[in-house]
């Protein structure tokens, strides 16, 4: 009896939800992490509709999007041709932001120069200690500790890593040949850390270490940053400057359904490595409530949101590339 | 024989006052552990309870006045679904076994239930995941309540076996002698009878339950907000705790620590009290 | 009871019966669908990599080359190291309770140490990253040192219960042959109760092998294997607890499912073998 009375009310209790305010369900990438959690917030209380993001690494968004276990994904890591075709072949790459991949380190040196053989050999360890002569070519005058170098990188799928070795892959034949590039790689070393946080954790904890971290990690946890050598030979910190000087300089070779990269673009303060961020969700919806909603949030992050961009560490998108990102959003049934 | 003992005896006495040491050592050794997490959960906690802790959902990084509200009811809801589907099996099998379990079909069941408890408990949120997320095509509370009933069901179970057993003969039989027809006397007579013990063990299960967080990981996973819909993803505590404690952002680690405290405070006070109030059951 | 038994054909006691049966045997039930869903959904991960799964220390998403070795290696030395410490730790607890301690303590260090057992793993890894991490870094020795505290209590509660159960009169006929208290204890109770003993080490064993979040949250996360335990490392159920929602192919996700897979088993044999152990000890006691 009393079971049956559970039940019952078990049963109110999921069709009373039903009744209540929509909400959306997505996942995946920390890199954009901070700036979603701040936009769904001001997002609720504008307009009343939950948006929860859980940020899993863009690996774990694209799977439990591909298995329809969540209304979008956020990936730094544009879905292959194949993860489409798993995903009914249905999918939308919206570009919310983009943004730096910080190298950071923990040896109580700021500002330290690296170039990309350099940093690649580090992450190979080919390099092992942080008074090693290739280092201190860099960095004339700067006094290394003598300490092993912990490398940290992702332990999870992640959309961070996948731009940082598409970088390295660039700048480094040996990483291109010995490792490869993308979101899950075979690191030669180093301890994993779970998610951008993670990372940025584990850096945070341990002397002597270097991880990489989108920008607003390192920035939002003073951790001392490095100076990358450009494309056009000048050393170049993280910034939204740098970061929107990348998009200004890549935005015209990016493709018309958006899934392109900024990595090493042309000028002199232009930074690295840099990268977009995409919403991915399925053009043809389940029903149209979801269809409205998804539009609207959309619309919404990136039209107001964008104001929120630059004091959290990204980049908006430029005016002309933002127009084109609208008229797809549009197309969404 | 010169002081009144022999040599061999004083080396056998002094080995013995060796080892009496070791195992006070030992003893020691096992309980400053406990001491040292229970006194950073709690000076690390305290210092970051306030009322907002209780009253708000998590927010985002760099603002203050963050808490874990909808984490502890979320917690609430998903051990009670839990329950929903623990206990009754746990609770009727119990009994079965007690009452009708001695022949093969006992021992298989009996057999299953034991190596169910020693199950790692990832194990039930994966099956979880596969039966439920995979089918609904969402994360939901559901999902997270059935891994935790899992977790549960074998500890409900053997408790319950155990304390129907401890139900004295002659109770039921006299009961039966009344005309009392059998199905009666199993609910009305001998589960009542067994009741506190097996109360206590599903107190206990719930304990457990509740400060799992692996099942949890990927079936009710986690949420920002308040949500009381059973078929979406629901905040815990555990998960919450967890992500709180890998991150690097202070804040969010201080609110870790307020967690936990909450947390080991109501499991270490369920355990207590229900230890005090009926006799010991052994799991091992 | 079963010869007592009449049989109703009261209808109402023969529904009772049933639905008590068919609930519990709804544990087998699904005991076995938990291993045929594994099994199903790793089907493709063991079609592709055969048996040397187990033996390969590959793992290289892209290229899609996978091997469970590193993780096994890692669940079976954090456990190890776990037992080095918890072993002696956890006996020679239960000796001081069972047989040396004042009766006014004997309860409260007895409860003190089950606490221990009723902590969630997540604190305990909370703990372990802001404690033990600086002490032992992100390695192995860290994680089988956390493993050690939160196996100790299972050890130490379930070699107290044998040993309390060793009859008095073995302990007096020891002390009257002019045993000293650490000889009785030797000679008299240790044997008795070794079965017992080491069904709870084996017991605990089983528990290190299972935990998940303390373990994640402090190993380091490397998937190699190195012969010393200060470097970090993984294992198969923090493999589990960080990659799993995020398998990247279906080939990736079967993976997952396979380690899970490997993992149940290594858990159910070994809790077998606890069982086994603590059984025998059980039925001695009864046919005293």
């Amino acid at each position: 009896m009393i079971k049956r009375a559970l039940v019952f009310f078990l049963g109110i209790a999921v069709l009373a939800g039903s009744a209540m305010a929509l909400s959306l369900n997505g996942a995946g990438a920390t890199f954009p992490y901070p700036l979603y959690s701040k936009w769904f917030s001001v997002y609720k209380n504008q307009s009343g509709v939950q948006v929860n993001y859980a940020p899993i690494g863009s690996g774990g968004g694209i799977r439990q999007f591909t298995a329809g276990v969540v209304d979008f994904g956020g990936t730094d890591a544009f879905m292959t041709d194949g993860e489409i075709d798993a995903a009914s072949n249905d999918v939308i790459h919206i570009p919310t932001v983009a943004g730096a991949v910080a190298v950071v380190t923990n040896i109580g040196v700021g500002g330290l120069k690296l170039d990309g053989e350099t940093l690649a050999a580090i992450f190979l360890g080919g390099i092992k200690k942080w008074n090693d002569p290739k280092i201190a070519e860099l960095n004339p005058g700067v006094n290394f500790p003598d300490k092993n170098i912990l490398v940290v990188h992702r332990s999870d799928s992640s959309g961070t890593s996948d731009i940082f070795t598409n970088y390295l892959a660039k700048v480094s034949s040996k990483w291109a040949s010995q490792v490869g590039a993308g979101k899950s790689v075979a690191w030669p070393t180093g301890v994993g850390g779970k998610g951008n946080p993670g990372v940025a954790g584990a850096v945070k904890n341990n002397e002597g270490s270097i991880g990489y971290v989108e920008e607003a990690y390192a920035e939002t946890n003073q951790l001392d940053m490095t100076a990358i050598k450009n494309k056009a030979g000048k050393y170049v910190l993280p910034s939204v400057a740098g970061t929107i000087s990348a998009m200004a300089a890549g935005v015209s070779k990016i493709p018309a359904d958006f899934r392109g990269n900024i990595l090493n673009q042309a000028g002199k303060s232009t930074y690295p490595i840099c990268g977009l961020t995409w919403l991915v969700v399925h053009q043809k919806q389940r029903n149209a409530e979801k269809s409205a909603a998804l539009k609207a949030m959309l619309t919404w992050a990136l039209n107001d949101g964008k104001k929120y961009a630059a004091e959290l560490f990204y980049a908006p998108l430029p005016e002309n590339l933002k127009n084109k990102v609208l008229k797809v959003v549009n197309s969404i049934e | 024989m010169e002081n009144g003992q022999p040599r061999s005896f004083k080396i056998r006495k002094i080995k013995e006052k060796v080892f009496l040491a070791a195992t006070m050592l030992a003893t020691l050794a096992a309980i400053v552990p406990l001491f040292s997490l229970l006194t950073y959960v709690v000076i690390k906690g305290i210092s970051s309870i306030n009322l907002d802790f209780f009253l708000h959902c998590p927010v985002p990084v760099g603002e203050s006045g963050g808490g874990m509200a909808n984490a502890m009811v979320g917690t609430f809801i998903i051990v009670s679904i839990g329950c929903l589907f623990s206990i009754p099996i746990g609770v009727l099998g119990g009994l079965w076994l007690a009452e009708w379990g001695k022949g093969k079909r006992g021992f298989y069941i009996r057999y299953a239930v034991d190596v169910m408890a020693g199950f790692p408990t990832i194990v039930f949120g994966i099956f979880a995941y596969m039966l439920f997320v995979l089918t609904m095509k969402r994360f939901s509370a559901i999902a997270g309540g059935f891994a935790l009933a899992l977790v549960m069901l074998p500890y409900i179970t053997k408790t319950t076996e155990e304390m129907v057993r401890m139900v004295p003969r002659s109770l039921k039989e006299s009961a039966l002698a009344l005309g009392l027809p059998e199905w009666k006397v199993m609910i009305f007579v001998v589960l009542r009878s067994a009741w506190s013990g097996i109360f206590t063990g599903i107190m206990l299960a719930v304990a457990r339950a509740a400060g799992e967080t692996a099942p949890l990981l990927f079936t009710a996973f986690n949420n920002m907000y308040w949500n009381f819909r059973l078929d979406q993803p629901m905040a815990s505590m555990t998960v919450q705790i967890y992500n709180y404690a890998i991150s690097p952002f202070e804040e969010w680690n201080n609110l870790a620590w307020a967690g936990s405290l909450t947390l080991v405070s109501i499991i270490l006070f369920i355990t207590l009290f229900v230890r005090k109030f009926s006799r010991r059951v052994t799991y091992g | 009871m079963n010869n007592v038994a009449i049989k109703y054909t009261n209808r109402g006691d023969r529904w009772f019966q049933a639905v008590a049966f068919l609930l519990a045997a709804s544990i087998p039930v699904i005991f076995l669908t938990i291993f045929a869903m594994l099994l199903w959904q790793a089907r493709e991960s063991i079609f592709q990599f055969g048996f040397g799964f187990i033996f390969s220390s590959a793992w290289d998403p892209v290229k899609n080359q996978y091997g469970a070795l590193p993780f096994i290696y890692g669940t079976l030395i954090s456990s190890l190291i776990a037992l080095v410490l918890a072993v002696p730790l956890g006996i020679g607890t239960a000796i001081f309770i069972s047989e040396l301690a004042p009766a006014w303590c004997k309860e409260w260090i007895a409860t003190t140490v089950d606490l221990l057992a009723a902590i969630p793993s997540v604190v305990y890894g909370l703990w372990g990253v802001f404690v033990l991490g600086p002490i032992f870094g992100l390695s192995m020795l860290c994680a089988g040192v956390i493993l050690a505290i939160m196996i100790l209590p299972t050890i130490c509660a379930v070699s107290r219960e044998v040993m309390q159960a060793v009859p008095n009169s073995l302990r007096e006929s020891a002390r009257a042959m002019g045993a000293t208290q650490w000889e009785m204890i030797k000679t008299a109770v240790l044997p008795t109760a070794a079965s017992g003993i080491i069904g709870s080490i084996v017991l605990g064993l089983g528990r290190a092998i299972g935990e998940t979040m303390a373990v994640t949250m402090v190993i380091g996360n490397r998937p190699s294997i190195s012969l010393s335990i200060f470097d970090p490392g993984y294992s198969l159920s923090a493999v589990l607890a960080n990659e799993f929602a995020e398998a990247s192919s279906n080939l990736n996700f079967s993976v997952m499912v396979e380690i899970a897979l490997i993992l149940l088993v290594f858990a159910v044999i070994v809790n077998g073998l606890a069982r086994l152990f603590i059984w025998k000890m059980v039925s001695q006691d009864h046919s005293r």
